[in-house]
């Protein structure tokens, strides 16, 4: 436990002291939803354009923290030998995990509270009012895209392409998926890819509790989805994650 | 007492075998240089003591544990200097430092650790502005902020200038007298001839001779006695150099000559080291 604080706090320390990660992940997000928020205008969903931005953005966040900053970030740590190195100290594999993960999870809860914060000053936007389906929806979508970034981690070769791999599904996703605006415009063949997207259903699942008040236990098959795409990534990841670097 | 025990140590990567029967004991309190060339086996060596990998064959010891199932109470008393690895490199020198340390149950206090690595007046730098050598440093200080028994050092100045190989033997020396044990893999020969009580060359996976760099250089290796005769340099390689030495110097002094510059030398351990590379290749 104590082992687990103490590599809690390197973990934090690591991340908000290195300002690309910082910068790439968690004011990426931010900024998208000030830019868009300005340019969209009227109603969507039958909500004002700035709040249903937030639904959309909030799970873009979660797909840039979780997912996309954890990819880069334990594949650069991975090629530069640095879990390697943890290796060979008292600290074990589950406990390094775990800590990473809980990391994962303070930053997207610090990026959720921002994003509400921001909207609130900028947009006048309504706090949540189920803040506690806001929390379990917080809490799933950190560990699922979690999971899939860790998976993906196993499955990128090189520290250099790491971020160009992970952009080249995260934008795509996003685009396909809701998390920049609504979709029901495009053609039926992207909207079915985006379909089968975790993104979307972190997005629907947004979408209902802070748009629509649903409770976050309504929404089974976001839920499903979402944890069944977890699992997939901790499969890969059983397989695939590596802790020393791809000798080429 | 033994830090580390061998025997019979194989490791093949597919159809490569990259350790073939390895052999040797280290002592608690000693420096021991694996020594040759890049593909002898030195690392795989090296990481299969560290915990990193598995073996094929053989016994292997490790401060009484097997290495192959290395458990949190080994863990605390090795320290690791590996070739490549980085460390963050937005975190400061002590900031680094003090994230090891909380890794171990009695590490030692992170200031004197920096200063024994000469990082003092670097203690508030990222680490991404350090020089190479300073980063070496780093990597040191962190294998040494555990207060570990024994010290697993991975080509540690490869790719230094000069200078700060020096710095580094002194350091690697200043470990002897905190009584470390250390293992050190080196593919340059003076620095284990510098650093190392005892030397094992490694070629193709096997140790080809071993012992102190001073019985390298002596034990069953010849003597070479030099000198000129009518302008021609004339070399003689004995392994009695005492009887040849006084056969050449008396039939010269009933002749009444001198030796014209007269020279008796031991090959130096480049040298021998050179003919152990040549003699395995043939």
């Amino acid at each position: 436990m104590k082992l687990y604080l103490h590599q809690l706090r390197v973990e934090q320390l690591v991340y908000w002291r290195s300002r690309e990660a910082a910068v790439f992940t968690f004011i990426f997000p931010l900024l998208l939803f000030v830019l868009l928020g300005s340019v969209y205008s009227g109603h969507i969903y039958g909500v004002p354009a700035s709040q249903a931005l937030l639904a959309a953005l909030l799970a873009y966040g979660c797909a840039m923290v979780a997912f996309a900053g954890l990819a880069i970030t334990l594949t650069l740590r991975r090629e530069q030998a640095i879990l390697k190195r943890l290796r060979a100290t008292p600290l074990s594999p589950a406990v390094y995990i775990s800590s990473v993960l809980t990391s994962t999870l303070i930053v997207f809860a610090a990026e959720t509270v921002a994003l509400f914060l921001l909207g609130r000053v900028v947009f006048g936007t309504p706090f949540p009012t189920r803040v506690g389906s806001v929390i379990l929806l917080v809490v799933l979508g950190a560990v699922c895209f979690a999971a899939m970034g860790v998976g993906l981690s196993g499955l990128i070769r090189s520290g250099e392409g790491s971020s160009a791999v992970v952009n080249l599904i995260v934008l795509p996703m996003a685009f396909l998926t809701g998390a920049f605006g609504p979709t029901h415009h495009y053609p039926r063949f992207l909207r079915a890819v985006g379909d089968v997207l975790p993104l979307k259903y972190l997005v629907d699942l947004s979408n209902a509790v802070y748009l629509h008040n649903h409770s976050f236990w309504s929404q089974g098959t976001s839920i499903g989805v979402l944890a069944a795409w977890g699992v997939a990534g901790v499969a890969v990841a059983a397989f695939k994650f590596r802790w020393e670097p791809r000798e080429t | 007492m033994t830090a580390i025990s061998v025997r019979g140590l194989r490791k093949a990567y597919g159809p490569l075998e990259a350790v073939r029967g390895v052999d040797f004991d280290i002592e608690e309190g000693e420096v021991f240089g694996l020594l040759g060339p890049n593909g002898a086996g030195k690392t795989t060596t090296v990481e299969i003591l560290e915990g990193y990998r598995s073996r094929d064959a053989g016994e292997v010891s490790v401060l009484g544990h097997d290495p192959q199932r290395p458990g949190r109470s080994f863990r605390e008393r090795i320290g690791v200097v590996l070739q490549q690895a980085q460390l963050w490199p937005t975190l400061t020198v002590r900031e680094t430092h003090s994230a090891f340390a909380g890794y171990y149950a009695r590490p030692r206090d992170v200031d004197e650790v920096i200063e024994l690595v000469g990082l003092t007046e670097k203690r508030d730098a990222r680490v991404k502005t350090l020089s190479g050598g300073q980063k070496r440093r780093l990597d040191l200080g962190v294998a040494l902020v555990g207060d570990p028994d024994l010290v697993f050092l991975d080509e540690p100045t490869t790719g230094f200038d000069p200078a700060a190989r020096r710095a580094a033997w002194e350091m690697i020396r200043s470990l002897r007298s905190l009584g470390k044990t250390v293992l050190l893999t080196t593919h340059y020969l003076d620095e284990a001839e510098q650093l190392a009580d005892r030397v094992a060359v490694m070629r193709e996976g096997r140790i080809v001779r071993i012992g102190t760099p001073r019985e390298l250089t002596t034990g069953g290796s010849e003597v070479e006695i030099r000198y000129h005769l009518d302008g021609e340099e004339v070399l003689l390689r004995t392994s009695e150099p005492t009887r040849d030495l006084h056969r050449l110097t008396s039939e010269a002094l009933a002749r009444g000559e001198e030796l014209d510059r007269l020279e008796v030398r031991r090959p130096t351990l480049e040298e021998v080291y050179l003919a152990l590379m040549d003699e395995q290749s043939e």
